[in-house]
């Protein structure tokens, strides 16, 4: 969907950008992330570490101050700025409510500014749960449960937020002070609090653990693969790395704000992220530098919005000085956080793009106004970019009259239906796998060998010649069906009837099958052949109709078509099912065949069926040799 | 009490008894029934084969019924029949639209069907007289994407599509036989009964239906889903039903008892299931999820024995070959590999 909506700006950038992630050969590894940030990032890490502490106690002062001073549009800004106090809490509540609403575009961003901030209390834990009053709580969640503490729409069943809820519960829980992971405390000499702000650290080890215990993986691969599937949404983020993935190592992660979460529906706009490249080329930070790919996009972008650069320019100006004014310390988990969001929605090339969306989803994306498209305030521009849907002018449509009617009926007959018991069902089931395990590759490995496996195609060539082993002739004993699925098998069943001169119902049955088949043209004749030869008085292989198949035929030769016989055709299907094949299957014909080709049980069986296997295979080479020798001498 | 209500009771009424009537069969479950079955043990499946050439998102692939040739569709634009075993393109069909979401094999090895957002199904003649594959029939009259395609015969195919209904075709005239409506969301995907009588279908309204092809009638509805329902199969019995859904889960529905048997799920599988196959004994189903893997599941007993992980992007498409040699999967990626 972003590449469509790329696609619709019609920008140069757009094409080049789009084309290249089709392209791009999955084979690279993600090598690319830059490596300049982490030499810099560990002592610049302990160094804030340090100040952070002192400035703890300072923290709350300001924020009520920069609050009051951010102006409206600087959504980024907002939600680091608050932190919770109890009295603040009715007003969130409601602010969430009308969030959940379709509220005008400014406000909806103020509330959502407010909203997503609920989780980022140190406060005890029964404040965030009491947040969110969308979401009834349970003391235990299951993990699969859809109902949780994330700030998804609870109601928004859309694929993609259903994934989105669980893994912010997993998130939630992660980050839990008793039940989390061991959290890097800040500045432990000073003071005991954990960092304020979703700045908390942990390492990847200790995520893999938390994982592994806290969802039942005995596997660390496991772990590690959903762990990356999380990390690839932009849920959590090594500090010093573009490549969104969970290593089991010390590597450092930290936890991404609620506000950037996907479920918050972002889809920002080239704009934002021009701008966010180009103010992050005016902060004089060697950890911000841009990775080579980012400066190739912004070489592009640049391009792109050639007209409009100078406005891109000093809104990226006016985030810089917005940014200056912050906490240093602040800033930076600020910066990584929003690293971060554009990592899940500008990927490293050779990285899977985690906001793809599959086209049939797409459109039925609830609250479309919900879609956010602006990082940083800006308003949306002209076009409208969806991808290429069409309006559903069909969905939900509560029932009619003429619906509840028509679905009583259905009802009704379903009511009538005999239920078959489970246990009966349940045998069915259980002694039809068992029946076909032996002929099920993955469950038995075929003999000679698996063609896949060995690149040798003899089990092939078997199948296909006029021998068949016999595992194939006890499969025409599991069933009619069978039988005659295997062109074989009623081969050797027609065969059979005919010296009973008893093979009309299978030859009727064989040529309407054929009917099926025929082109359009040949389907009257066909059918008025199928007539004379079985049904017609005097038929020279007339059948055994009963009365109503037979009138429904004549009937349906009227106007003849493919499916005319149907009716004669389950009929006769029935009777040979419950005649003809059970004295088939007892005939001398069937069990020769049947017994030729026995397992070797006995010595000589194994040498017989060694034999016959050798000779198969060796003809061919034997053939040409003895040709070639008689050629040669 | 007005009527539009009393109707409205009436029918929770009956839907009471339906609950009641099913609840009266469950003598036992299925995990129950086969606690004395052996188990499976883990299976292990190596990539025997990857077919390159797609470059961009797979959607869509189908075996052949020789067990060696496939189609894949993709949104590249293309459809490609491959030689799964040389790996070589038999055909690479350009698409008038490239939105293709689904794509088919006849049984005959003639034709191949593919459709997508532009809402027809176009069937492709691969045996042409000139030897180039040719547009036969270009079947509209949907008014929605066509989500899933699967033929009959050279002469019938039955689609599904985003505007909620499923329809049979007969492709040498073009025109629609039958048209299947019920469900009341996108129908996501279909598949037809060994014996060729029926079809089911999953759509966006989490439920499943059995239809009978030649009357047209809805014969039997599975709920018990809670997302959408994008992968549908049948049992190879012909009397059960497997769906995959968006919550994550797959289900097995049996025809007979009108009902749910068990449900394939694990606490550690988030994602949605995007397709699904089983085994040829049954025993095994194998089901493709947004998280890049293919989880292979014990049928009888609704346990993982195995992983298939070896994509880089959500696995969209997988098929077991008709003589049960091999799995092919096909991904976002780009790729498709053959497993077994």
């Amino acid at each position: 969907m972003a590449e469509a909506q790329r696609r619709r700006e019609g920008e140069e950038w757009e094409e080049q950008g789009g084309a290249e992630e089709t392209e791009a050969p999955k084979e690279e590894a993600p090598k690319e992330a830059p490596k300049e940030a982490p030499k810099e990032a560990p002592k610049e890490e302990l160094k804030e570490a340090q100040k952070e502490a002192q400035k703890e106690a300072q923290k709350e002062a300001p924020k009520e101050e920069a609050q009051k001073e951010a102006p409206k549009e600087e959504l980024k800004e907002a939600p680091k700025e608050e932190l919770k106090e109890a009295p603040k809490e009715e007003a969130q509540k409601e602010a969430q409510k009308e969030a959940q609403k379709e509220a005008p575009k400014e406000e909806l961003k103020e509330e959502l500014k407010e909203a997503p901030k609920e989780e980022l209390k140190e406060a005890p834990k029964e404040e965030l749960k009491e947040a969110q009053t969308e979401a009834p709580q349970t003391p235990t969640r299951p993990l699969l449960a859809t109902r949780s503490t994330s700030s998804a729409d609870p109601d928004d069943d859309s694929p993609n937020m259903i994934v989105y809820r669980k893994i912010e519960d997993i998130v939630t829980r992660i980050q839990d002070e008793t039940e989390g992971v061991p959290i890097r405390t800040v500045k432990s000499f000073m003071t005991k609090i954990p960092s304020v702000v979703t700045g908390e650290e942990c390492e990847g080890t200790d995520i893999v653990q938390w994982l592994m215990k806290n969802l039942s993986m005995d596997d660390p691969a496991e772990a590690m693969h959903i762990g990356s599937l999380i990390a690839a949404q932009g849920y959590f983020f090594p500090i010093s790395d573009h490549v969104l993935c969970l290593k089991d190592d010390g590597t450092f992660y930290r936890f991404q704000a609620p506000y950037f979460w996907p479920s918050n529906c972002w889809e920002p706009e080239n704009t934002d992220y021009a701008i966010y490249l180009c103010k992050r080329t005016m902060q004089n930070k060697t950890r911000l530098e841009l990775a080579d790919y980012e400066a190739e996009n912004l070489a592009r972008l640049q391009r792109a919005f050639a007209r409009k650069w100078e406005f891109i320019y000093m809104q990226a100006e006016a985030q810089v000085k917005i940014d200056r004014k912050k906490d240093k310390t602040e800033r930076k988990i600020l910066d990584s956080q929003e690293r971060a969001f554009w990592d899940v929605h500008r990927p490293v090339p050779g990285c899977v793009n985690t906001t793809e969306m599959d086209i049939r989803k797409c459109r039925r994306m609830k609250n479309p106004h919900r879609v956010k498209k602006s990082v940083y305030g800006l308003a949306e521009e002209g076009t409208q970019s969806h991808s290429p849907v069409h309006t559903p002018s069909h969905h939900s449509r509560k029932g009619t009259r003429e619906d509840v009617e028509k679905e009583i009926l259905f009802l009704n007959t379903q009511l009538d239906r005999h239920c078959m018991k489970m246990s009966k069902v349940a045998e069915s089931l259980i002694s039809y796998t068992e029946q076909y395990m032996e002929y099920d590759p993955f469950m038995t490995s075929p003999e000679p060998s698996n063609p896949w496996t060995s690149d040798d195609p003899t089990f092939w060539d078997l199948e296909a010649s006029k021998e068949p082993s016999q595992q194939r002739v006890k499969k025409w004993a599991f069933s009619l069906e069978e039988a005659l699925k295997d062109p074989a098998g009623h081969e050797l069943f027609l065969k059979f009837l005919e010296s009973e001169f008893s093979s009309e119902n299978l030859r009727f049955w064989l040529a309407v099958q054929d009917l099926k088949r025929v082109p359009q043209q040949e389907v009257a004749q066909r059918a008025q052949d199928i007539w004379a030869e079985f049904l017609a008085e005097g038929a020279p292989s007339s059948i055994n109709l009963d009365s109503h198949s037979y009138e429904r035929a004549s009937h349906n030769l009227k106007d003849p078509g493919r499916y005319c016989y149907e009716d004669a055709q389950d009929h006769i299907y029935k009777l040979m099912k419950s005649d003809s094949y059970t004295r088939f299957l007892r005939s001398n014909v069937y069990q020769d065949l049947l017994m030729a080709r026995k397992k070797p049980e006995t010595e000589q069986g194994r040498r017989t069926s060694l034999e016959k296997f050798t000779r198969s295979v060796g003809k061919s080479l034997t053939g040409k040799r003895l040709t070639g020798l008689m050629q040669s001498s | 009490m007005g009527e539009m209500e009393q109707l409205r009771k009436e029918a929770d009424a009956l839907k009471d008894q339906i609950t009641a009537a099913r609840k009266a069969v469950q003598d036992t479950t299925l995990e129950e029934a086969a606690a004395g079955v052996a188990v499976v043990g883990r299976v292990q499946m190596k990539t025997r084969k990857t077919l390159r050439g797609h470059l961009a998102k797979i959607y869509a692939m189908h075996w052949a019924t020789d067990s060696k040739l496939c189609v894949s569709a993709s949104q590249d634009g293309k459809l490609i029949v491959w030689d799964s075993i040389t790996t070589n393109k038999v055909n690479a069909i350009p698409l008038k639209s490239s939105w293709v979401m689904t794509c088919a094999y006849a049984p005959s090895g003639n034709l191949v069907a593919c459709g997508g957002l532009d809402n027809m199904c176009s069937i492709y003649n691969l045996k042409g007289k000139d030897g180039n594959v040719k547009v036969m029939r270009e079947l509209a009259a949907h008014t929605g994407y066509l989500s899933c395609c699967r033929f009959i015969s050279d002469t019938e195919i039955i689609t599904s599509s985003g505007d909620c209904t499923c329809i049979l075709w007969d492709i040498e005239t073009g025109t629609q036989k039958t048209s299947f409506a019920g469900h009341q969301g996108d129908c996501m995907s279909l598949a037809v009964s060994p014996d060729f009588s029926y079809f089911i279908s999953g759509a966006c309204d989490f439920t499943a239906k059995l239809w009978d092809i030649r009357d047209g009638n809805c014969r039997q509805t599975f709920a018990g889903h809670e997302s959408d329902i994008n992968a549908i199969g049948f049992f190879p019995n012909g009397q059960a039903v497997i769906t995959g859904s968006d919550d994550a889960t797959c289900k097995l529905y049996d025809l007979r008892a009108d009902q749910e048997l068990i449900t394939y799920q694990d606490s550690s599988i988030m994602c949605g299931v995007t397709s699904l196959a089983p085994s040829l004994s049954g025993r095994l189903i194998l089901a493709g999820y947004d998280d890049f893997n293919v989880n292979i599941w014990d049928s009888l007993k609704a346990e993982r024995v195995g992983a298939l992980a070896g994509h880089d992007n959500r696995v969209s498409c997988i098929g077991v070959s008709a003589d049960g040699m091999a799995c092919c999967t096909g991904s976002w990626d780009s790729f498709l590999k053959i497993w077994n």
